[in-house]
């Protein structure tokens, strides 16, 4: 543990240091060199120490721990135990399933709907400010506000969703409660939550459109969609195959909308994800070191799932 | 804006197009209204209502016999003020501690380059490419027996700021703020014979007021959005954040006060958001346009 913090407060063995100092002025020089890398370090030490504790620590920590179990109050090697555990536990299963599903359904929504919201909200020449205030404003509530106010909506019995269905004679559901709709539930709240920050992103980015292209389209007789097709869709590129990629990792760990919506697993498990399932490992059952071999799992996943998405939208860059 | 969309003027200046933008218009903002506010309006107003007004099938839209009172009895039986103060402590001090240790940071990287500085950026780095989720256990762990000082932080504001200063993304957003500053402005100010404290103090920060925003926003949202790290790590009643203190009481008041309460537990962020909007904003894009 101290190593690291040892080793970024040690005076850093610059150039001077090499040739023993002779003249006065080499003896100046490095000592003004040595001063300066104090005075760096120093600014950095504070900075340093947190992120030694409270980052690096626990990263290193995290690998220990998936290979680590506790019997009878103490620390033992436990070898791949802790995985063959979590592997053999049904629930893994399933909550890899589950996550996959937000994933998917949360890409289908929170992708497509701030881009498509973005594109809107770019051909107004008024309210603009509202309109984009508007899409904000949920990011900037507490969770536990809109978590909430989600929960009183999807009640299946005075719920304002039901009677919203009911009033316009389309059958209710029972949203949260049904394995059928618990995913999709917990995702268009989160999407309601989350897709403020992605809107304002596409907005910046469609800006940067430039008009001549659409102009150019035009003459070549394309109609909106096509013009989408070929002109934003190419020109925003970047951005989006960045939030796409952002949004996967995110969603991937999504944890306190179906914690707060279902208390967590939800009807027979069906809103369980992978951090849910993190969640229980070491703070329902105390079971750290299966918690950490998930987690590893989990981070081996995301790490080989972006480097191959880098690589592959590197590839058809080109 | 007059930068050339998707649309051609032209056709929006003709009669039928005047006619279709205007009627997608009202549509639009119709309908973002009633999406992005209505649940907000229902929330204002359902903790106006009276318990069986709120039960009661259809829905009013606007409450009968307004009871403010709820709002005052849901202050109460929550304890909102303790809620509502322990967050603000906890956020202000991680904004404090992210203002100073961060920016002390970021300005070593950029302007006095220590030998290593490098290898340092690169490992606060990479902990933005770790999810989050991965490390909460180990962090828990760490906070419950801290290493070398062996300090257990749970229950304690520690918990919360120190931590918050590991915020990779903020170090980044600020080094590369002070990049862009000319290096003359900083030689002038050491040829006067400036420390590179007084530097940082009188050249540096006035220059970086908008970064600095902006990070300050970030670090305050921060804290009061949270939510499993501080029902981890502060599972006093007495010491809870907003969030984590009305999760769970959320099952034991009528609904009326309780959404009085989340009304309530609006208002900061909101009145937030409403003031530095546009500091948000630039934020956000900030970090994902240019580089």
């Amino acid at each position: 543990m101290s190593a690291p913090v040892l080793a970024e407060r040690q005076p850093p063995p610059s150039a001077p240091a090499a040739p023993a100092p002779r003249s006065p002025r080499d003896r100046a020089a490095f000592r003004q060199a040595l001063r300066r890398n104090l005075t760096a370090h120093g600014f950095l030490i504070g900075a340093v120490l947190c992120f030694s504790f409270f980052s690096w620590y626990p990263m290193v920590r995290e690998f220990f721990l998936a290979f680590e179990k506790r019997e009878n109050g103490a620390t033992v090697w436990a070898g791949w135990s802790n995985f063959t555990y979590i592997f053999n536990d049904p629930a893994f299963w399933q909550a890899w399933r589950n996550t996959l599903l937000f994933t998917g359904l949360a890409l289908l929504l929170g992708f497509a709907v701030p881009f498509v919201v973005a594109l809107v909200l770019n051909e107004f020449r008024h309210g603009r400010g509202y309109l984009r205030l508007l899409v904000y404003l949920p990011v900037m509530l507490p969770p536990v506000a809109s978590v909430l106010l989600f929960k009183y909506f999807y009640d299946p019995g005075y719920g304002l969703f039901n009677r919203v269905l009911g009033a316009v004679g389309l059958p209710e559901q029972q949203w949260l409660q049904s394995t059928d709709t618990a995913m999709l539930s917990v995702v268009i709240a989160a999407t309601w939550m989350n897709m403020g920050g992605a809107t304002l992103i596409y907005l910046a980015a469609l800006q940067g459109v430039p008009g001549e292209q659409y102009e150019a389209a035009e003459l070549d007789g394309a109609g909106i969609l096509r013009k989408i097709w070929h002109v934003t869709i190419p020109q925003t590129r970047l951005v989006l195959s960045l939030m796409l990629l952002m949004q996967i990792i995110a969603t991937t760990q999504v944890f306190v909308e179906p914690f707060l919506l279902t208390g967590g697993a939800g009807p027979e498990g069906a809103t369980l994800t992978v951090v849910q399932l993190i969640y229980q490992y070491a703070f329902t059952f105390n079971n750290y070191g299966s918690a950490a071999a998930l987690g590893l799992v989990l981070l081996v996943l995301l790490a080989a799932f972006s480097a191959a998405y880098v690589r592959l939208s590197r590839a058809s860059e080109e | 804006m007059t930068t050339r969309t998707l649309i051609s003027p032209a056709q929006l200046a003709r009669p039928r197009g005047k006619f279709l933008y205007w009627t997608a218009f009202v549509l639009v903002v119709a309908l973002f209204t009633l999406v992005f506010v209505g649940p907000l309006y229902w929330m204002v107003t359902s903790g106006l209502k009276s318990p069986q007004e709120f039960a009661r099938t259809p829905p009013t839209l606007v409450p009968e016999n307004a009871h403010p009172g709820n709002y005052a009895d849901a202050w109460g039986v929550l304890d909102l003020a303790r809620l509502l103060g322990n967050t603000l402590y906890y956020a202000l001090g991680a904004l404090a501690f992210q203002l100073v240790l961060d920016v002390a940071a970021a300005y070593s990287l950029s302007k006095l380059r220590p030998a290593l500085g490098n290898i340092v950026l690169g490992a606060m780095l990479l902990t933005l490419m770790i999810p989050a989720a991965v490390l909460v256990v180990p962090q828990y762990l760490t906070v419950l027996d801290v290493p070398i000082v062996e300090r257990n932080l749970v229950n304690s504001p520690w918990a919360i700021w120190l931590p918050s200063v590991t915020n990779a993304f903020n170090i980044f957003l600020l080094k590369r703020f002070f990049d862009s500053i000319p290096r003359e402005l900083l030689d002038a100010a050491a040829i006067d014979g400036a420390s590179p404290l007084r530097t940082l103090r009188s050249v540096v920060l006035p220059i970086s007021r908008p970064v600095l925003g902006v990070v300050s926003i970030f670090a305050v949202v921060g804290v009061w959005k949270d939510f499993l790290w501080p029902m981890l790590t502060l599972p006093d009643p007495g010491k809870q954040t907003i969030n984590v203190g009305i999760y769970s009481l959320a099952a034991s008041v009528t609904e009326n006060w309780l959404l009085a309460a989340l009304a309530i537990a609006s208002l900061p962020t909101l009145a937030i958001f409403l003031v530095f909007q546009r500091h948000i904003v630039s934020g956000l894009t900030a970090g994902s346009l240019k580089g």
